[in-house]
């Protein structure tokens, strides 16, 4: 079986030890009760956190990719996305092509201008919508999605759902999607794991 | 000579100093404690801290004047060399202590110290052995002085270059991170961070250069032209020391900074705030 993203034994203070096998184009839902672990999961996978393990990307150890790299193929999106810039377009990654946002700025039903929106003024579900837009400009393998819709009325996450199915069904990319409602579960399908107490349970 | 005057030379030219006796030091010391019993009437609460304070002065004083004339008696290069480190050790233990998050273990006291190291006595050699050029080039009465000058000022300016990075990076931990999983190196999401921290270093000596001799009349000029050193030659002696405390300091905050914020992160560009200690409440 051919993992796109292969974890063996990721372990943190708090975490693991972890094995999952995740497949191009695979969408696997993540839950537990909170401080099980969920978010330690996905900021373990995309480094942003000291771990052991071992972590692959179409079969490629992840020591062997320099973080940079790693982090635009492994994309982590937290619950609420960080903005730093005044306007949209200046939290785009150094280097992405513009055409390819405008291009999927309708899979996020935003409108063209929104690039020029001053950050601001952006409300809660534009902000998310944008947050995974600007991650997609990387062309991310793998997507870590840390409860992404946890703000956001029903009509906002319905649109979050459909860009990643979207996305994955395009790029065939994979994803990790943290979440806690039940609703969402049954919408998104897909395997779904528990953690409990940092470990998984199939 | 007027009796109580003691003859120096600077330079080959006769200077002299009116010796302080005593009762002049107590007269002073007398309006610290009106000042504290006034303090002490509108209970301000500083009474205390200002009377140990006054008490400190006294003593570390009196301690390095002894030390000095012990030093300048012995002039050794030994002894000089021993006397500077001592006062690199001092602060950089004060730089360590104005840190509100500091570096947990060696570090916390290692980033200042090894930057001051690297910039006070540089910039202290190279004024000794090119600029001011006394023989032998150590002179204790032109070294620990000059040292003491730079490692005062460039304690401050780094201590505020690091307390300042290390409280914006723990603040906006959010935005680094954020940066770091869209793939920007740390060098980029730190950039406005590191860029801020290294002026508020810079900030108070070129403050002091902007106003030097207009708002204020800088110490060490005072002091000369109160020991009969001719004003020019004062103010030669003070735009020397304002150039090196502004290199010395201005390097010393670049270089710590630059050195806190490698270490914030780890060989994957992970951001380690569990370098810092947690802020003191």
């Amino acid at each position: 079986m051919d993992c796109l993203l292969e974890i063996e034994a990721l372990q943190t203070a708090q975490l693991g030890p972890v094995d999952l096998c995740l497949q191009a184009g695979e969408l696997v839902q993540i839950t537990g009760v909170s401080g099980s672990g969920k978010s330690l999961l996905l900021r373990a996978v995309a480094d942003l956190d000291p771990n052991q393990g071992i972590v692959r990307l179409d079969g490629v150890e992840r020591g062997h990719i320099a973080p940079t790299d790693w982090r635009r193929q492994v994309a982590y999106v937290p619950a609420e996305t960080a903005w730093w810039g005044l306007r949209v377009v200046e939290h785009f990654p150094p280097g992405s092509d513009p055409q390819l946002a405008l291009s999927w700025l309708a899979l996020f039903s935003l409108p063209e201008e929104s690039l020029d929106w001053e950050v601001e003024r952006l409300s809660s579900g534009e902000r998310q919508r944008l947050g995974l837009l600007r991650a997609f400009l990387n062309r991310p393998r793998v997507l870590l999605l840390d409860e992404p819709t946890a703000n956001l009325d029903l009509e906002n996450t319905r649109r979050i759902e459909r860009a990643v199915r979207g996305y994955l069904a395009e790029q065939g990319a994979g994803a990790l999607w943290v979440s806690h409602d039940t609703l969402q579960r049954n919408r998104l399908g897909g395997r779904i794991l528990e953690i409990r107490d940092g470990r998984l349970i199939g | 000579m007027v009796p109580g005057t003691r003859a120096r030379f600077f330079r080959g030219t006769l200077v002299s100093v009116i010796s302080l006796s005593a009762l002049d030091l107590t007269l002073a010391a007398m309006l610290v404690l009106a000042l504290a019993g006034v303090t002490l009437w509108a209970r301000l609460g500083v009474g205390r801290s200002l009377l140990i304070a006054s008490v400190r002065t006294v003593l570390q004083l009196l301690l390095v004047g002894l030390v000095l004339q012990a030093l300048f008696d012995h002039a050794r290069l030994g002894w000089v060399a021993l006397m500077a480190l001592v006062m690199l050790a001092i602060a950089g233990y004060e730089v360590m202590a104005r840190q509100e998050r500091r570096f947990v273990g060696f570090w916390g006291y290692g980033i200042g110290a090894a930057t001051m190291f690297v910039s006070s006595f540089a910039v202290t050699v190279l004024a000794l052995t090119t600029m001011v050029g006394p023989s032998p080039w150590w002179e204790p009465q032109y070294a620990i002085p000059l040292l003491g000058m730079l490692l005062g000022n460039t304690m401050t300016g780094i201590a505020l270059g690091l307390d300042r990075l290390t409280q914006t990076v723990w603040r906006e931990r959010r935005v680094i991170e954020g940066r770091l999983a869209l793939g920007d190196s740390w060098v980029n999401a730190t950039a406005t961070m590191r860029r801020e921290a290294s002026r508020s270093g810079l900030m108070p000596t070129i403050n002091a250069m902007a106003a030097a001799g207009v708002v204020s009349l800088p110490g060490m000029m005072t002091g000369q032209i109160l020991a009969g050193v001719p004003p020019v030659e004062a103010v030669k002696y003070q735009i020397l020391i304002m150039f090196l405390i502004a290199a010395g300091t201005g390097f010393g905050a670049l270089g710590a900074v630059w050195f806190a914020s490698r270490r914030l992160f780890d060989h994957r560009a992970r951001l380690r705030l569990d370098r810092l200690r947690p802020g003191r409440r």
